[in-house]
């Protein structure tokens, strides 16, 4: 699974929603306000002017507040909804310009859908759950039902090939979500609020799974989310929506530590920054001739695994490292202690 | 006679109605084009309810000529792959025997042939329109419109037209009944494809299902609940329909309360009509029963 996956790229993308959408799209690229919009047309922005690149063979992670789009965005890479301008290229091929048959096609070999109410077929067992976009492809049952079987494993179902979705708890039915999926073997794995549903400990649960998956199977996978933490956690690429607009693209990092406006800044006020930010960014160049201490992390260590580990060790000095073993700088626990803390909230809070 | 129109002119005190002669005219201007036309097409109308008559004889004379003890155990046969319960079984038993007992059996076996073959009719019919109504809300807004009228319109007045086409006899009869009863069954299958969860039509649409495996691998399972309601209405009006249908020629039970009201025969009307009504218990219960079972994934478990 080391090939290259292609990117996604969305392009100029704007969605309108009412009777005549193209009637306004061009007073809404010249800038017609959405509140304008739906108040002297009756039309509503979906989606304005969304341009984001993918990365293939990552998670990225859209997130935003109900309402704010991020259902409407995933939808059209796999053209379930069709924008009113714009376009989303993948692998030189336009999603938004397919015919039916084309677009099929695309479902069927390049995209995956996993559904926040899990969206499993009632009638159908674990098993055949998970052998249904097979047997969209005509798989035969001889050759699809091991897939099948292996995922099932994969997803830790083993035993419950032959329950039905309703005797399932809800994290087990995501699961299977999941498992069909994955059985599909496509680049393109959507996730919408997939974890949303869950219980916080099954969400953690999930989250792991989908993370060890990940690290395996290397899929472009696009993850809807409207909890910060979750975005944190899987997300190598977070873009941030808002009314249908991209406020802030970026790392986790990034995100947390130079927020772009007041609102990415509210919503990353309460984030534990310990668990985002790495040991390389907070250490400090060290002066000509200091002395380094013996003890050394990895850089790409969050602070808090790096606190955890320097006061197991007795050490309230460390040297930072990149891959090679080499010296990018030294960090110690009172820095590491300022970074966790907020800036904005520690002053605001005089308690 | 003026006195009464509180002073009001006369249009707006009398009702103003058609001449009558002009009314006359038309009247008998529809009466004998229609008429005509039918007298046109005699030969095709015949050709085309050919099949029907044919299929209805068979399925009657299986019923009538079969020795009872056989048709007896064939029904309990059915109904126990339907319904699988020892109770309905016992009960149907119990229905017949005293149908039989009571001089009842070969009208019974009548009236039997033609809810089945009426029934099947309603359902082959009424399943693909119920689907295109399903899927166009356009053939719904000419659809549902239709159903009213054929639901609200007396039986007795559509009775009309089926006879000058069709005339006395088991056809006509079986169209009546196949009108009247199959509105619930093209009803109940729109119903039931449309309240099919959206989420799971959208599942099925991101995987790349086309129309007709998303309509047999996913729409129609999951209505036929729904669907399965229809059938038993269906079942239950072309029940209610075979007595009404007596009076174009249906043979069976219908036809002996027929005569039992015109005769003011109490007894017998009733003794015909409970008859009746045992056979809409046993077509109910089996049908409910297998609709029921067909559903076996939504019992148990959490939710």
């Amino acid at each position: 699974m080391s090939d290259i996956r292609p990117d996604i790229e969305i392009r100029n993308l704007y969605k309108i929603f009412g009777a005549d959408p193209g009637a306004h799209i061009e007073a809404v690229k010249a800038g017609l306000s959405k509140t304008d919009l739906n108040r002297k047309h009756g039309h509503v922005l979906g989606l304005q002017d969304i341009n984001l690149t993918l990365p293939g063979g990552q998670i990225s992670v859209i997130m935003g507040l109900s309402g704010s789009g991020k259902s409407t965005l995933i939808r059209h890479i796999n053209g379930l909804i069709a924008p009113t301008a714009g376009e989303i290229l993948y692998d030189g091929e336009d999603v938004c310009r397919m015919s039916e048959a084309e677009l099929r096609r695309f479902r069927r070999k390049r995209t995956a859908m996993v559904f926040q109410k899990f969206a499993l077929l009632p009638h159908r067992t674990v098993l055949e759950n998970t052998l249904y976009g097979l047997d969209i492809q005509r798989v035969p049952r001889a050759e699809a039902e091991p897939i099948a079987r292996r995922w099932i494993d994969r997803v830790g179902l083993k035993g419950f090939e032959s329950h039905y979705p309703a005797q399932l708890s809800g994290g087990m039915q995501q699961r299977v979500g999941l498992a069909r999926a994955l059985a599909n073997d496509a680049d393109i794995l959507l996730m919408d609020e997939a974890f949303s549903a869950l219980d916080p400990l099954i969400r953690v649960d999930m989250q792991k799974v989908l993370l060890e998956l990940q690290e395996e199977l290397r899929k472009t996978v696009v993850f809807i989310t409207h909890d910060l933490d979750e975005a944190l956690r899987l997300g190598d690429k977070i873009a941030i929506l808002r009314d249908g607009a991209l406020e802030q693209v970026g790392t986790g990092q990034e995100i947390v530590l130079n927020p772009a406006n007041d609102y990415v800044a509210a919503f990353v006020r309460e984030v534990n920054r310990s668990r985002v930010i790495h040991a390389g960014t907070v250490a400090r160049v060290p002066e000509p001739g200091e002395s380094l201490p013996e003890a050394s992390y990895p850089a790409r260590l969050v602070l808090e695994k790096v606190a955890r580990r320097m006061t197991r060790d007795g050490h309230r000095a460390a040297r930072v490292v990149d891959r090679n073993g080499d010296t990018q700088g030294v960090i110690d626990l009172s820095a590491i202690l300022e970074a966790m803390v907020n800036p904005a909230t520690a002053d605001s809070e005089t308690a | 006679m003026a006195s009464s129109c509180w002073g009001l002119p006369e249009l707006i005190c009398r009702f103003p109605e058609v001449d009558a002669t002009a009314m006359r005219h038309a009247r008998r201007a529809i009466d004998t084009g229609f008429r005509d036309l039918v007298r046109e097409f005699s030969d095709v109308i015949d050709a085309a309810t050919a099949p029907l008559q044919v299929f209805l004889n068979m399925l009657e004379n299986t019923f009538v000529n079969t020795p009872w003890i056989i048709v007896f155990a064939v029904l309990l046969g059915v109904v126990w792959a339907g319904a699988r319960s020892v109770r309905v079984v016992a009960g149907a038993a119990l229905a017949l025997l005293v149908i039989g007992w009571v001089g009842l059996w070969e009208d019974t076996m009548i009236t039997l042939a033609m809810v089945t073959v009426s029934t099947l009719l309603a359902v082959a019919l009424g399943l693909p329109v119920g689907i295109f109504t399903a899927r166009s809300d356009r053939v719904q807004a000419v659809v549902n419109p239709t159903l009213d009228v054929m639901q609200t319109l007396p039986s007795f007045v559509y009775l009309i037209p089926v006879v000058v086409i069709f005339g006395i006899g088991k056809v006509p009869g079986l169209i009546a009944v196949v009108i009247y009863a199959i509105p619930p069954m093209i009803r109940l299958t729109n119903l039931g494809i449309r309240l099919v969860d959206r989420e799971v039509i959208e599942a099925a649409d991101a995987f790349g299902s086309s129309d007709r495996q998303k309509l047999w691998g996913v729409q129609l399972p999951l209505a036929l609940p729904t669907i399965m309601a229809g059938v038993n209405q269906t079942i239950m009006m072309a029940l209610a329909m075979v007595v009404i249908a007596s009076m174009v020629g249906v043979g069976g039970l219908g036809k002996n309360v027929l005569q039992a009201i015109n005769n003011q025969f109490f007894t017998v009307g009733f003794l015909n009509g409970f008859a009746l009504v045992a056979i809409a218990i046993i077509f109910d219960r089996t049908s409910q029963a297998f609709g029921k079972r067909l559903q076996k994934h939504r019992e148990a478990g959490h939710e």
